[in-house]
């Protein structure tokens, strides 16, 4: 293990960006999203959450497929896609990086998505441990240690440094292109630092919920008379989507430019009126519907279809960030998954 | 609060028991103290009704559709969102008829996000002692002035004055801020065109068209919006660039132009905290200057000033001057 003054971490960025462009947490106007590197960049690794989670490095909100070029009778399809440079993703929790494997079992069985698969190989991923959880957290409870992510390197921000261990190949290359900004270090610090976040993890308020209420009678569930208590307040927005990790589900549409046809994906969001809308019609035509729709694919058809894998991390961003205060800790409760009562 | 919350709870319960009204619209105490809902309470379930400094949420938009289910529904509105429902009654989206009314004290809500960007965070539970919030967390206790916590709507509240109610549960005195409703708004428009481009690109470029802001807003009550509509030509559900985010809030913000009452919630849902409410505050004070001091929403009114016009109108680019 190495470790990096965190006065030199400027230095430690720009050492990267030279070689990698690199996405990490930076501020704007009053809030940290992750963003490209550049000079100006407000980086706040200090920051728990972002409030977007970095699953756009692999699966962008919006993202072109295909180009169709229109000329009178001929059209042209141009593929847009270009060949995938290594770039580095840096300052992602132990949810997050949890987040992409729940994306991996989407768009890396068949059919193979390309274009997430393309980013996902070429992206080296720096994790970062998590020094002070928030109240919102319960990623412990799908069995995730956020004092300890995996990713190519595991970074530690303890006591004016960043502590840095390289996991993988891809992570050993990277440490050498910084290791002219390390020094040595037994790693005591990390060890102190993990041992009191795990003391902290234990009085989280959401740490005990039983997500394994929705393990069983998933036709008793989907006709329970507590979604509609559940869901009504719902706006129908998108936040509780678009903040979430491990949601995947997009729409593809078209857009005409002044040539021909840009055809793009992107996010879709099961809590809008229109979500898998067909000719037929809309096969969730009340909120309520398109309120279960979610849980019940977080929590019942994904861990299905996956091995019992849940597609919920613990992240706690539908927590903080639903106007209505309506997620996914809250739906669990109701179905009994509380161990407090 | 908790004097109020208790009145309000008696009011609710005697209205339900004697069958004056079907249904009560109130708030319901969710897990944490920030988690609050917006919830439908009925005879023998009053279990959760809360009211305290978290309720921040305008329920007047609700009754849009549950004033169409039929029975008789008590709803609680604080000053501001009485505003929204008067609003709302001028646009005939709300059966007046169907709606009791009990206008509520308020002394400013306040908003956990707040807290966390003031460095408290781990939040467990927050207890009001008179003008100080002290927030137990799982970082030990905080301290904190309650006007510190204000949501955004709050810090520059421009009414205590309920503007519809069939009765009133008030015990103290409401104090409003209103002398400082237009201070941000002047900031603004005391910058040259490029900083302003540059604070509204900057805020802008952090919108992620959750549709948070128009799916709250008492205004938008369209029940098919352009933005879903495939047939509009602008239909959209992610910016495709950079440019598009600003078409989105633009668009809408011209569209509830002069029905707007200010009421804030399109700030308070946003994710990225982006300071909407500021975009239709410049239009309200405009509107103020040009044609004459209007508040939407103070009463039911089929005029307002977008629809409505004399011959004394100025032309707005005659004051304010166009771009040559």
């Amino acid at each position: 293990m190495i470790k990096i003054k965190v006065s030199l971490l400027d230095d430690l960025y720009k050492k990267i960006a030279e070689t990698y462009p690199l996405y990490l947490p930076v501020e704007v106007a009053g809030e940290v999203n992750y963003g490209k590197y550049n000079s100006d960049s407000k980086v706040r690794l200090d920051v728990l959450k972002t409030v977007k989670s970095p699953k756009d490095a692999f699966f962008p909100q919006s993202e072109n497929l295909v180009k169709f070029k229109v000329d009178g009778q001929k059209i042209e399809v141009i593929d847009v896609r270009e060949e995938a440079k290594p770039f580095v993703v840096m300052g992602v929790r132990a949810c997050d990086y949890k987040a992409f494997d729940v994306l991996d079992r989407v768009f890396l069985v068949d059919p193979l998505d390309t274009y997430y698969q393309t980013k996902r190989e070429a992206g080296i991923v720096i994790t970062a441990a998590c020094g002070r959880p928030d109240e919102t957290c319960f990623c412990t409870v799908f069995g995730i240690d956020p004092t300890d992510p995996k990713g190519d390197v595991t970074t530690w921000l303890v006591d004016g440094y960043l502590y840095w261990r390289a996991n993988t190949a891809k992570g050993e290359e990277l440490t050498k292109a910084v290791s002219s900004l390390a020094e040595e270090t037994d790693g005591k610090a990390v060890d102190k630092q993990k041992e009191e976040v795990k003391k902290i993890l234990k009085k989280l308020p959401n740490a005990d919920i039983k997500p394994e209420v929705f393990d069983e009678n998933m036709l008793d569930l989907f006709h329970d008379k507590k979604w509609q208590k559940l869901s009504e307040a719902c706006l129908g927005c998108g936040t509780c989507t678009f903040v979430c990790p491990t949601c995947q589900c997009f729409d593809i549409k078209e857009f005409i430019t002044n040539d021909g046809v840009n055809r793009f994906r992107c996010w879709d969001s099961c809590m809008y009126k229109d979500f898998t809308k067909t000719a037929g019609g809309q096969p969730r035509p009340t909120q309520m519907q398109r309120f279960r729709q979610r849980f019940m694919h977080k929590l019942v058809y994904y861990p299905k279809n996956n091995g019992g894998l849940y597609s919920c991390v613990g992240c706690g961003r539908c927590v903080k960030k639903c106007p209505q205060h309506l997620n996914i800790v809250k739906v669990i409760k109701a179905f009994g998954g509380d161990d407090n009562e | 609060m908790q004097k109020i919350e208790e009145l309000m709870y008696k009011r609710a319960s005697e209205m339900l028991e004697s069958g004056e009204v079907d249904r009560v619209i109130a708030w319901k105490k969710g897990e944490t103290c920030y988690d609050v809902s917006p919830a439908t309470f009925t005879k023998d379930n009053l279990e959760g009704f809360v009211y305290d400094a978290f309720c921040g949420a305008n329920l007047s938009k609700y009754l849009v559709e549950e004033s169409k289910k039929g029975g008789k529904i008590l709803v609680f509105l604080k000053p501001c969102d009485t505003y929204s429902f008067n609003q709302l009654l001028s646009e005939h989206r709300i059966k007046r008829e169907n709606v009791y009314v009990i206008g509520i004290e308020c002394q400013g809500k306040i908003d956990a996000n707040k807290l966390q960007k003031k460095g408290i965070d781990g939040i467990l539970s927050v207890e009001e002692k008179g003008d100080k919030l002290t927030v137990k967390t799982l970082y030990g206790d905080k301290e904190i002035a309650f006007e510190e916590a204000l949501s955004v709507k709050c810090e520059t509240c421009k009414s205590k004055e309920f503007a519809v109610s069939d009765e009133t549960i008030v015990l103290n005195e409401m104090r409003d801020n209103r002398e400082k409703r237009f201070e941000a708004v002047e900031r603004l428009e005391k910058m040259t065109e490029e900083e302003r481009y540059a604070f509204w690109q900057a805020e802008l470029s952090k919108c992620i068209r959750c549709n948070a802001c128009r799916n709250v807003c008492p205004a938008c009550t369209c029940t098919h919006c352009v933005f879903d509509n495939d047939k509009s030509g602008i239909a959209g559900k992610a910016n495709a660039d950079s440019f598009e985010e600003k078409l989105f809030h633009i668009i809408r913000s011209y569209h509830v132009a002069g029905r707007c009452t200010d009421c804030g919630e399109c700030s308070r849902v946003c994710p990225q905290n982006i300071p909407l409410h500021l975009i239709n505050r410049k239009y309200i004070k405009d509107m103020n200057e040009f044609y004459g001091e209007y508040q939407a929403g103070a009463a039911v009114t089929a005029l307002n000033p977008i629809v409505d016009f004399t011959k004394e109108d100025v032309e707005a680019a005659t004051v304010v001057g166009g771009k040559k």
